[in-house]
């Protein structure tokens, strides 16, 4: 289990940046908890803090009921961390990395082979290959076994899907599910808003602060607005025109479709006469569920 | 919008024995966002470098702005923008100086840089970030302020490399309207993203699968011909017929 009260980190001269106000949450056993935001929410030094490798300027937290603080050594012992950057040694081969972290934590690869065998079956043909010289994918994979060879309790994983394909990030994912059946809790920040249906419970980060957290579908349906889709051809001038509308609180494209917020009294027929009247004749307008993503968006607006 | 700024016929790039890049022919046209889709590895940076005239092609031939690839690929380096997410301007360096630097490399007077680093800071809204480092910027801000740069020298292409990574969903939004603008101005995009939505914003998508294009066509029509709801699920059908084992 994590538990982590109210951490505050804050870097500069003066404290200048404020990288984390007042963070806490905590983490269940065998869950994965998904930290969600942009780039410079607060998402690393948040996981650097609960790897034992920053110190927090204040609050407290409890990994499995070891200190990040006091008991340092301990947390590396149980932990697997991965960070946002790739971080292995480049000039070692893939088998030369994984054997070198088997042998730091005292085991070997034999002895764990099980827990990684899934995901380095995938790179094992290219093992002979220098780290520095595999495709990101593949490196991705190498971090994620190195990471997990000491048979840790629990995983922190920083962006591990960064810049990364959506089939492989879907294939991604799907490891981390399987992980998570061996019983291993995982903690994992993306910016990626889709990825959040793949987590138990996620906390939604920007500036340092947590806006929202609960299960992915606790936070849609606490969804505040009302949320229509609209469909028509040329999508641009459309936007302006929904921007222009007194009733529509906020519009915003999504893929194919763009997203309105409106005033509760706003009536479809309306506003599709709205359109016509603006030359829009084969707009359609429909009421839709909210993403994570449109909860974020109404949750920093 | 119909004439054409990129025209590449049979590109090829080889390392070796692997072929990163593998015959493709396609043509962008004046003004159009073209979204350069594939999975990772499957030789979307190496054929990028090579239109940017970087990369030297192995066999094929082609164009870009006007310039042959392989004996103007100087005239190209002068008449593109690029940015990326990894490397778009220079962190420890101020707005304006960044704005300066690079309006200088691609030989514009000091007149005219002071001239449009007014009107540009007005229009981005930065006036007061003038002489705030660029680390300190929110990530959002630097991509609005690298992708101006990026165009500041008015280039007719501009390539777009995972410029919204990381990026949150309201910002990347603001960036795709202003790659908008850059179009109606007459500035064609040439684009790469992750995000699949983002390939619905495109007038046209190319998907590359094991070094080539294996799809190329408006998002709608693309949807259409696989069946699918979305570009993701387009994309998901595309990429796994990939044979190389590397992502």
């Amino acid at each position: 289990m994590i538990e982590v009260k109210d951490l505050h980190k804050s870097y500069g001269r003066q404290g200048k940046v404020n990288a984390l106000n007042s963070i806490s949450f905590t983490v269940d056993d065998g869950e994965i908890f998904g930290v969600i935001g942009p780039d410079g929410a607060g998402k690393s030094s948040l996981f650097r803090i609960l790897a034992s490798l920053i110190l927090p300027d204040s609050g407290s937290a409890i990994m499995n009921g070891h200190d990040v603080v006091k008991d340092y050594r301990k947390i590396r012992q149980i932990i697997g961390y991965m960070p946002g950057r790739f971080s292995l040694y480049q000039d070692l081969s893939v088998e030369e990395n994984l054997v070198f972290f088997a042998t730091l934590f005292n085991t070997t690869v034999e002895e764990n082979y099980h827990l990684i065998k899934d995901i380095y079956q995938q790179i094992e043909p290219f093992k002979k290959r220098r780290a520095g010289a595999l495709s990101g994918g593949m490196k991705q994979k190498l971090a994620l076994s190195c990471a997990l060879i000491h048979k840790p309790e629990i995983l922190i994983l920083d962006e591990p899907t960064t810049g990364v394909d959506p089939v492989s990030r879907k294939e991604f994912w799907d490891m981390l599910g399987r992980l998570k059946e061996q019983g291993i809790t995982i903690l994992v920040s993306t910016a990626y808003m889709d990825e959040a249906s793949r987590c138990d419970r996620i906390a939604l980060i920007r500036e340092g602060e947590f806006i929202a957290s609960d299960t992915p579908q606790g936070i849609i349906d606490d969804y505040p607005e009302v949320l229509w889709a609209v469909e028509g051809t040329g999508m641009s001038a459309l936007l302006g025109e929904l921007r222009a509308h007194d009733k529509v609180k906020s519009s915003f494209a999504f893929g194919d479709k763009i997203h309105i917020t409106v005033e509760k009294n706003l009536q479809a027929e309306e506003l599709k006469r709205y359109l016509a009247n603006k030359k829009f004749n084969d707009v359609r307008i429909a009421p839709i569920a909210p993403t994570v993503e449109d909860c974020f968006m109404a949750l920093t607006s | 919008m119909s004439k054409k700024v990129i025209e590449v016929n049979n590109l090829t790039k080889k390392f070796g024995s692997f072929t990163a890049v593998d015959r493709i022919s396609f043509d962008v046209k004046e003004g159009e966002i073209f979204g350069f889709l594939g999975a990772n590895g499957a030789g979307k940076t190496t054929a990028m470098q090579m239109l940017c005239g970087i990369s030297m092609p192995t066999a094929g031939e082609g164009t870009v702005a006007g310039y042959d690839i392989i004996k103007e690929n100087e005239r190209i380096k002068r008449n593109i923008g690029y940015m990326s997410q990894k490397f778009s301007l220079y962190e420890d360096l101020k707005v304006w100086e960044n704005i300066r630097l690079f309006g200088g490399i691609y030989g514009l007077s000091d007149k005219t840089i002071a001239e449009k680093t007014n009107e540009l800071l007005k229009q981005l809204d930065f006036e007061q970030e003038r002489n705030t480092l660029v680390k300190y910027l929110p990530l959002g801000w630097k991509q609005k302020l690298a992708f101006s740069v990026a165009i500041f020298h008015e280039p007719r292409i501009v390539f777009l490399d995972e410029p919204t990574g990381g990026v949150d969903p309201a910002m990347r939004r603001q960036f795709w309207e202003m790659i908008y603008d850059a179009a109606d101005r007459g500035i064609t995009v040439f684009v790469t993203t992750h995000y699949m939505d983002e390939a619905e914003y495109c007038n046209r998508v190319s998907i590359m699968v094991d070094g080539r294009i294996d799809a190329l066509d408006t998002p709608a029509e693309l949807r259409r011909r696989f069946s699918a709801d979305s570009m993701d699920e387009v994309f998901r059908q595309l990429a796994r017929k990939a044979k190389r084992g590397d992502s």
